[in-house]
């Protein structure tokens, strides 16, 4: 604090003072947590409609969205103080890593037989 | 002071992660997106340190940042796809989208907020999670429960990525039709009938084109 001007040492005290004053109103706890994760969520919904061209946007999507399934889980963890939400967070990041092993795997194959990774070619295997 | 600092590092974590989040299918260069996806991992793993889960953050950093986000940098770049083409529907598609994101969140938000956690549920806790500041810390706790209680869970993470491995060799694994491979069986199977060409040569004639008349 020595580096400061007396007006921004004053600032700062007055900010910490309000977040502090603000805390009490809206602590951060599970519904903090939630509201994050279900925003994150419907990002990834968003992207998959947004991107409905390109598979690889869509993948990174669909990360997102199990992303905010492991915050939901680990933000239950710490309100319950139970690790087995985090237990079930690590079986989801494992599936999500195979997900996108495989993910990738079908998307070079797929760019090999056609040459474009365009979603809508992908029905020509339909009858 | 303390709990002031949290919820300050909460919101920003909490902010960038948004943000990166929606730079990531927001941007136009799917390299920029794979880059904000790395940007949103780390923040979610900040996230998990607050909520005190330090294991699987690490843990995301070391499998997402390493391994997926890698993965995808590699595809990305490897893949000679013209990205602007694929990116032509994307205001067409946004009004649906966005139609159903407000809807979702609203539910989400919705249901969140009326609802509320069992009071008996302290009670029914399966594996109680190490105290703050304790002589266990959070990893030794998870991996005392991990390898114990839920053992089945650990072998099925197993299995599945050895399958995924497995599954993603098969699929990308591809016999070049020119390339001359060693076939052991062939080589074993060898016999002098099938090795041995005898070719009756005339004199005076070079045995050559009847050779390759006959191959």
């Amino acid at each position: 604090m020595a580096g400061l001007s007396p007006a921004m040492t004053k600032f700062w005290i007055g900010f910490a003072g309000r977040l502090e004053k603000r805390s009490n109103a809206m602590e951060i706890g599970l519904s903090s947590y939630l509201g994050v994760a279900a925003v994150l969520f419907t990002i990834g919904v968003i992207g998959i409609f947004l991107n409905r061209k390109n598979v690889i946007v869509i993948l990174m999507s669909v990360e997102l969205m199990l992303l905010a399934v492991n915050l939901n889980l680990v933000a239950f963890s710490a309100h319950l103080g139970d690790l087995t939400g985090q237990v079930f967070a690590l079986v989801i990041l494992t599936v999500a890593a195979a997900e996108a092993a495989i993910g990738l795997a079908i998307l070079v194959v797929y760019y090999r037989n056609r040459g474009s990774i365009a979603v809508e070619d992908i029905n020509m295997m339909k009858g | 002071m303390t709990l002031a600092l949290s919820e300050l590092f909460f919101w920003l974590f909490s902010l960038i992660l948004i943000a990166s989040a929606v730079m990531v299918i927001w941007a136009k260069n799917p390299v920029h997106s794979v880059l904000f996806l790395i940007l949103a991992f780390f923040n979610a793993a900040g996230l998990f340190v607050l909520a005190g889960a330090e294991f699987l953050a690490m843990l995301l950093i070391i499998v997402y940042v390493g391994a997926v986000a890698v993965l995808f940098l590699f595809v990305v770049m490897m893949l000679d796809v013209d990205f602007a083409e694929l990116k032509a529907g994307f205001m067409k598609n946004a009004p649906l989208g966005l139609l159903v994101g407000v809807i979702l969140v609203a539910e989400l938000i919705g249901f969140v907020s009326s609802w509320v956690i069992t009071p008996g549920m302290v009670s029914r806790i399966a594996s109680p999670s190490p105290v703050t500041g304790g002589a266990v810390n959070n990893t030794q706790a998870l991996g005392a429960v991990l390898y114990t209680k839920y053992v089945y869970f650990f072998e099925a993470s197993g299995i599945i990525l050895l399958i995924a491995m497995i599954g993603a060799i098969v699929l990308t694994l591809r016999h070049k039709p020119g390339v001359r491979r060693q076939d052991i069986g062939a080589q074993v199977a060898r016999t002098p009938a099938t090795a041995v060409e005898m070719v009756k040569v005339k004199s005076g004639e070079s045995s050559v084109p009847a050779a390759k008349e006959k191959v």
